[in-house]
Order: C-alpha cells, then structure tokens, then sequence
C-alpha cells in the first residue's frame, strides 16, 4: 500500500469511528423528545422498553464488531509489517464455533422476549383496568376509514365524530375498526400499537391512556392523494372533561343515517372536525356487511349474523 | 384505434416533465448523432445489441442499470427536496406527482437498478469463474436481457405519455384497483413487473443450468468460488419465488382488465391475499439481491487480504440456510393485520433467525481480514464500508422483526431507514465493490482508484446524513410516503436528510466520472490490464486475458482446489495449458432474436396498457411467429478456427512474457 493510502486511511478511521460513536449517542440523546420514546400508556410503554432492552442486547454485538473490524483493518494493513501474517489460515473450529454461537445465544434471547412480548401486547388481547381506576369499563370506540379521514363511533353513547377521538384517561379503550374505502393503519404513536384497517374485515385494538394530553393520530398505510393528511387528535381527558364532551357533542345538529354517511362517505381532504349527536346503532356492522353479502361476524360468539337486507341494501343504495 | 390513448395523455402542462422530456431528447439526439458521425451502427447492433455473448450481455445490463440509477436517484433527490420543503406548506410537487414519484422509485431501483446490475455481474464473471465458455442458453440469456430492457422502457414512457402508478412499489391493493386508481399508471406498473419478470426467471434457469451442468472438470461443489455459490443460492430464490409475484401481478391484471374480485373491497376479494402473495416473493427478493453481493466481498476480501477465504464452508451452508430461511419469512411485512400472537411469533423468531447465518458471514470476512495483507483499493473501501453499515442495518432488521417492537415501528421513516441502510449498504455497496473489482476483468483497464474512493466516502457519509435521520424521525411517529406534514422536529432531520442525499449525488458523479475517464485513459499504459490478473486473483476468471477473448479459455481449465487459479499460481501449473495443440471451437452465432422479442414486448405492454386490442393481438401474433421461425433456425453456430485460437492466445502469451520480463 502506499504512503498516501496510509495517511488517507489513518485520517479516515477517527472519522467513521466519530460518525459511528455520533450515531448511537445522537439517538440516546435525541430520544428524550422523539414521541416513541414518549409514551403515555402501558402499551407505550412496554414497546418502548421492548425497543431499548432488545436494541441494547444487539449493540452489545454489533459495537464490538465495528469496532473489531475496524481495529483488524488498522493493525492489518498491508504496510503494518509487524503484524502477523498466515497466508493459508482459513479454519479454525473454535473460532467458528464462537461465531455460530454467539449470534445463536443473541437470537435465543430475542426469540424469548418475541415470544413473551408477542403474547403481552396482543392488540387483540384486552386491557385489564389499571391499579389506580380499578372498577373502570373500558370504553368502547367503532373506527370506520374514509376518503380521507377517519370516524369515530361510540356505540355507548349513540354519538360519533370525525377526525377528533376523545378518550377517558386511565380507562381501558376497545377499538374495533373496519374501511370503507382504502385500506389503512390506525395508529396513535404515542399510545402503542397500531393495525391494519380494511374493508369489509374488522380488526381490534386495546389501548389505554395514563395521561391527560392532545396527542396525534395517522394512517400508516399509504391510501391514495389525501394520506398525507388522514390525521386526527386524540384528546385524553379526564372523567368530567370526556362527559362535557359527551354532552358538547350531543347538542350538534348532526345526525349520522343513510343520507349523511352517504355523503361523509364521499372523498374528502383535510376535513374537519364533525361532530354526530346520533348514529344508527347497527352503523359499524352494516359498513363490514356489505362488503359480506350482508354479513359480519359477531366478535363475542364467532357466529355470523345478518344484518338485515333492508338496512345494508339501503346503505349499499346511498353509497351509490 | 387508439384504445384509451389520446393526446390528453401527454403531460405537456407539467413543466418538470416538459423539461425533462427536453433534456432526455437532447441527450438522446446526441448519442444518436455520435453513433452516426462515428459511423457505429452496425457494430452496435452486431456487436453489441444482437450479442449472445455473456461478457457483452453482462455490460449491457450494468449499462442499463447506471441508466436506471440515474433515473432512480433522480427520483429520490426530487422526493428529499419535497420532504424539506413541505413543512407547513404544500412543497413543490402536488401529491399526485410525488406520489408517481416514490412508486417509481422504488420500482425502477429494485427491478431495472438492482436487478440489473446482479444479473450483470452474473452474466460478467459466472461462466469465467466457472471455466465455461459461455452460459448453458446463450440465446436465452440475451433474451433475458431485452425482456428486462423492455420492462424498463416501458416504466420511462409512463413519464411521457400518460403517468404512472401512484400506489407504491409494491401496488397494494384496494388503492391499485380499478376503483382507486382508474387511470393507466398501474398497467404501466403491472405489465413492465411481467415482462422484466419473466426475463428474470429465465436467467434463474440459465445460470442454475450453467453452474449445475457446465462447470471445469475437477470443480467440484466444495471448490466452487463462493460468488457462484451465491449467484446458485439467488437464482434457486427466484427460481421459486418470481412465479408468486407473477400470479399476484396477473391476478391484479384480472381484477382491472377483467373486473374479477381476487384482490378488490366487494365481491369476495381479499387484500391479504394479495399481501401474502407479493410478499412471499417480496422477502426473498431483497435476499435474491442481498446474496451476491455477499459473494462478491466474498472474493474481494481475500483477494485484498491476501490469505484464502476463512470458513468456506461455513460461507456456503449460510448462504444455503438464508436461502431457505428466507422463504418462511414473509409474513413479518404486515404483523399489525391482526393476526394472532402464535403466528406473529413464528413469523418474528423465523426472521431473526436469519440474523445468524447472516452474522456469522460478517465474523467470516472479518476473520479473512485477520491476519491478512490488507490492501485499501477501491473494492476494499466498499467491502470495509458495507460491513460496518450492514450491521446496523441487521441489527435494525431484527428490531421491526419482533412483532411488538413492529407494532410501533412499522411502516414508519424508521422502516424507510432500515430497508435502505441494507439495500444501500449491503446491495449497492457489493455490485460497486464488484464493478470496481472486476472492471479490469471486462474491460481490459483499471477504473481510477482515487475517485473509486472518494465515490465511496460520499455514499458512506451520505448515506448517514440521509438515513440516521429518518430512523430519527421514525421513533418521532412519522410515517412514509408523506407529501407534506406540520412537525417542526420533523422539518430539522428531513433538511439534513436532504443534504445527505446531495452527499451521495457527488458520490454518483464521482462513480459517473471513474467510468467515463477509465473509458478515456484506457489506453495509458498504467492503466490498461496486460496480465489479466491486476490484483493477484484466485478464481479462473483472472487466468484469462483481459478482456476475455470471445471463447473464454482456449483449453477448458482442470479445476484441483479450491481457489483454483491461486493453488496453480502457486505450485507452478499453466492454467492455460498453453504447451497442448489447439482445437477449433464451436461458439453460439450473434442473433437478433432475442432484440425483436424485447421489442415485441414493449410494444405488447405499451398496447395493452393503453387497452389497443389490435395492436396485443398483432406483437402476440410477432412473437410466436419469431419463436417458432427461430426455432427452425439451425444455422446457430459458428466455428473459431485453431489456428486463431492458437493467435489470440500466443499473441496473450508474448503480453504475459514482456510483462514478466519488465
């Protein structure tokens, strides 16, 4: 190798090392305010810690080795006369027993914790009411996917909004969530998990929220022009402050049948914040059962049910 | 007449494309003008366009890629620049533009960048490093290369006549159906996928017929280089995987021609059908690409270390277990549909399972090194680079592989970060670290070491600027495919984003200027390759002059090692066997063939793309009636005599002396 190499080498190997140093620094730091590494909900949380144990447990490799290589490519230049040279090594059991079984013992750690983990926060696995609120019901909220915005129904109140989700603090929140148009991700970062949003299939989702605050909702699953705006707030509030909202929401003049949906229906980019003091009870199962011949499993029993021809042939009518 | 085509289809209203249809006709007039003045049609199309030798086909698919890396990362600068710019405002691109924008990139990048360029180092050093005189179907490899040349024509037009599709890489469903996406990008999408496509099958079955049947004797699996290993292990992945991408694409195709319901909302399609189909293909093909370029710093390493390749052994069962592993992966592309706990387990542990193998690969270049000679070339910058990206990027990998740790990280910037810390890193870095290794192989001269380098510590540092930051802004809950957002802390990476990107184009420019002055200075005597061996190789292809003579070897090498050529080096054997008398040999003759299928394919995609049924029935009609008039051809050979063998190769001999006695 010549000089010139040399000198450019040894200039070059403090910078990646910078940059590498730089790099994990830059994200342990940053992490203070980055929303993932905020989270205001137990779900939030263990994904969080799920995150940083297993991100830890693989840097615990993955830094020795760039350090590793970058120590082997120093001390075994070719100009580094003084370093051993075996020019027909190229076996060694122990070696490569170790390089087999270090990865191995890494991946047996992480299966467990996928396992454990996997098993825990379940988006379909119910939240049990936290220590602190512990005769609470959990709430439970319908979301419907449009063009491009997102409805919420709260079959319990008879009420519905659009694109502004209001939740309880400390109370268990059941999502259960259909399309009816593209396909799209519910997701909440600040909250936890997120999922797939489809038509004419339901999915679920637990959540719960431990603190009072406005957080952001998004699609995370590109659906065409208007994505980049498919957002919503999500408000926690706490008990009296969900109430007045209840109530807020109930004196709008809107009332969510056939005709309205039908037009809510119709594509819409950045639209605002709606409010429904009324929504057809059977709305959430008639939006999955026209995609199903008029059917849509009731997720309590398993079975499939009906949803009369009348209702989902009127909705199917509207949509048109 | 026309179908759906009509002059509304032009977008002569868009002034960006407006002027970059100027300038690509400009540069084409140019070309076409200097190919003229220097009078080079017919060795083009002779020589070059009708070739169905390995070395050329090999050129042009790397030139095809270069030209689709042009294209793609044009696309990705446009993409960065609207993504600093769009805080709080619009941008400059409307999201119907940017949205064609980033489907195209994706698109071109993978299947007509990345796809060609493996298939390129394939066809460049697999029958070389193997001792065989061309591929086991000649024909059919040029007929790969034109089908693959016609998807990528077919994409570009979409710029210029109608648009292109808006719904991703990947065309997921519902928003790819009729009902979303009326319009004809989609088509361009689906019938560029089938042609390329299929171009891709067949070089899986040629290059698996070539190393299976066609190998030296004395080669036996445990002494093949592991490049070719890996080009096997690629060409079995999408041997079984590209058919799934196929049926997809075509069902896709049904629902939208046809009005079936495999993948729509209503009538009893299902979008995770599509979803499990696309990626049943999807996952194997980042290893399809991934492998080789394993294979290629599998070479690199030891040829620069100086000392065989440590753990080959270990090198050939890990790239097998990636291959199968890889297959038993794809669900990890969509943990948050909602299925159960159990599956997502199996589908999370399956995956890091594949972190094993693949670190074991590291340990092996690393303990290659050790105790080496490393020399710093250009192919060994990549190789040093790569391994120290890569890692983070596995290490990435396997966090959106446990499912929980998905459920937040999924589909957001820090996914756009991953995929492409492993494709820039792993993928680009090896075919660059191969180009720059075997360019003397090809062309006869070494490409310039300096700006191989400084092409190198752009991309590197470029691509730290470029994607630290949207792994950042990722665990900041901001997702991809965004046109525009209201996030300051956003704003502040993305900017940097944006700089990293222009980092890496001075990293482009640097490798466009390696290629065009290597072009210029080949003839300088400290550059041109008189030994055929520049960096002291160990595989059989540096045993042949440089570029390698149309016949690859005079005398079919006896393979006796591993690392072949550097053990005859070594105990004093003439690779060559330059003492036997030479015999005529039988080579496959030019034909033009597999050009006008290509053609014909185009020409079908464009027609049914645009819905004109006339002109599909008529370039159907063409390529049967090519295939079967070809096939009655049997006049496909030609013989090279003796007695120019016995010239090429003495006159490589007198070259080999001077060197020697300088």
């Amino acid at each position: 190798m010549s000089e010139s190499t040399r000198h450019r080498m040894k200039k070059l190997l403090p910078k990646i090392t910078l940059s590498v140093v730089g790099l994990t620094s830059t994200l342990m730091l940053g992490g203070c305010n980055l929303v993932l590494f905020d989270p205001k909900g137990p779900i939030g949380q263990s994904e969080k810690h799920l995150i940083m144990m297993c991100a830890g447990a693989m840097l615990c490799i993955v830094i020795p080795v760039i350090l590793a290589t970058l120590f082997v490519v120093r001390r075994y230049r070719a100009s580094n006369k003084n370093a051993t040279y075996s020019p027909k090594w190229d076996f060694s059991l122990p070696i490569e027993i170790c390089m087999w079984g270090i990865p191995m013992c890494l991946i047996a750690f992480l299966a467990y914790q996928t396992f454990v983990s996997c098993h825990e926060l379940d988006p379909y696995k119910p939240i049990a009411a936290p220590a602190d609120n512990p005769n609470v019901k959990p709430i439970n909220v319908q979301v419907v996917a449009l063009n491009w915005k997102w409805l919420f129904i709260y079959p319990e109140y008879g009420i519905a909004s659009v694109n502004q989700l209001v939740v309880p603090v400390n109370t268990p929140i059941a999502f259960r969530l259909t399309s009816d148009a593209t396909m799209n991700s519910f997701w909440i970062p600040q909250l936890g998990s997120q999922v797939y949003v489809m038509a004419g299939m339901q999915t679920q989702l637990h959540l719960l929220a431990n603190s009072q605050g406005d957080y952001l909702g998004e699609s995370n699953n590109y659906s065409g022009t208007g994505y980049s705006d498919m957002k919503f707030r999500t408000l926690v509030k706490d008990d009296k402050g969900f109430q007045d909202w209840i109530e807020k929401v109930r004196a709008s003049s809107q009332e969510l049948n056939n005709d309205t949906y039908a037009k809510l229906h119709e594509d819409s980019i950045k639209n605002p914040v709606e409010y429904y003091a009324h929504v057809e009870p059977v709305l959430f199962d008639t939006i999955i059962a026209k995609y199903n011949n008029g059917m849509v499993m009731d997720k309590a029993t398993g079975q499939m049910i009906h949803i009369s021809s009348n209702q989902s042939g009127e909705m199917k009518h509207a949509e048109e | 007449m026309l179908g759906k085509l009509s002059l509304s289809a032009i977008p002569y209203h868009v002034p960006i494309l407006v002027g970059t249809f100027i300038g690509v006709v400009i540069v084409g007039l140019a070309v076409l003008g200097a190919i003229t003045y220097f009078g080079k049609w017919g060795v083009l199309f002779r020589n070059w366009l009708f070739s169905v030798d390995h070395k050329r086909i090999g050129i042009m698919y790397i030139v095809l890629a270069l030209v689709m890396l042009f294209r793609g990362f044009a696309d990705a600068i446009m993409m960065r620049l609207q993504q600093a710019m769009a805080y709080n405002s619009p941008g400059y691109l409307p999201p119907s533009h940017y949205d064609q924008i980033f489907t195209a990139h994706g698109t071109i990048m993978i299947f007509f960048m990345a796809m060609a360029f493996m298939q390129g180092l394939f066809n460049l050093i697999v029958p070389l490093q193997i001792g065989a005189r061309d591929v086991a179907f000649p024909f059919i490899n040029s007929l790969s290369f034109w089908l693959t040349t016609a998807g990528a024509i077919l994409v570009n037009i979409s710029l210029f006549i109608g648009d292109f599709s808006t719904a991703g890489w990947l065309a997921y469903p519902p928003v790819s159906e009729l009902q979303f996406s009326p319009g004809v990008g989609v088509d361009y999408y689906i019938w560029a996928v089938q042609i390329s496509g299929i171009g891709t099958l067949l070089t899986a079955v040629n290059f698996i017929t070539t190393v299976v049947k066609m190998r030296a004797p004395g080669m036996t699996w445990m002494r093949i280089p592991v490049f070719t290993w890996t080009v096997i292990a690629s060409c079995i992945m999408i041997f079984t995987t590209f058919p799934a991408l196929t049926v997809a694409v075509a069902e896709l195709a049904l629902d939208r021609y046809c009005g079936m319901h495999f993948f729509t909302n209503d009538g009893g399609g299902n979008v995770m059908l599509y979803l499990n189909l696309i990626w049943a293909w999807g996952h194997p093909e980042v290893y399809i690409l991934v492998i080789p370029a394993f294979g290629v710093f599998s070479e690199v390493v030891p040829v620069f270390c100086r000392k065989p390749l440590f753990g080959y052994a270990t090198m050939v069962y890990a790239s097998l277990a990636i291959t199968t592993l890889s297959l038993l992966v794809w669900v990890h592309h969509f943990f948050t549909m909602g299925a159960g706990a159990n599956v997502n387990t199996f589908f999370g542990i399956m995956t890091m399972i594949i972190a094993i193998p693949t670190g074991v690969k590291v340990f092996n270049w690393l303990f290659t090194m050790y105790r080496g000679r490393i020399e710093f070339t250009a192919p060994m910058y990549w190789t040093i680079g790569f391994m120290i990206v890569f890692v983070i990027g596995g290490m990435t990998g396997v966090m959106l592989a446990i499912p929980a740790s998905d459920f937040v990280l999924h589909n957001s910037e820090f996914l756009v970060a991953h995929f492409h810390n492993t494709i820039i890193g792993g993928v680009y870095f090896g075919y660059v670290a191969g180009m720059n290794f075997w360019a003397p192989k090809v062309t006869g001269f070494k490409m310039s070491q300096k700006l191989g380098k400084a092409a190198f510590l752009f991309w590197f540092f470029g691509f730290f600027l470029s994607f630290i930051p949207l792994y950042i802004t990722g665990f900041d809950g901001m997702v991809r495919r965004l046109n525009h957002y209201d996030n300051p802390n956003w704003h502040f990476w993305l900017q940097i984003a944006c700089v990293g990107v222009f980092c890496i184009l001075c990293g482009v420019v640097c490798q466009l200027l390696q290629i065009f002055l290597g072009i210029l200075n080949a003839k300088k005597p400290e550059n041109v390759d008189v030994t055929g061996d520049p960096w002291g190789g160990r595989s059989l292809e540096w045993s042949t002059s440089s570029p390698a003579p149309a016949y690859n070897f005079a005398h079919i090498p006896v393979v006796q090692s591993r690392d072949a050529f550097a053990y005859n080096k070594e105990h004093g054997i003439d690779t060559r066997r330059t003492d036997e008398p030479y015999q005529d040999i039988l080579m496959p003759k030019n034909t033009s063939a597999g050009f006008w299928h290509g053609m014909f394919a185009l020409v079908l995609g464009f027609a049914a793309v645009w819905h004109i049924w006339w002109l599909v029935i008529v370039t159907v009609i063409l390529n049967l009636v090519l295939a079967i008039g070809y096939s009655f051809k049997e006049d496909k050979e030609y013989v090279i005599p003796s007695s120019e063998v016995e010239r090429i190769e003495k006159e490589h001999s007198r070259k080999l002396m001077t060197q020697v006695a300088e």
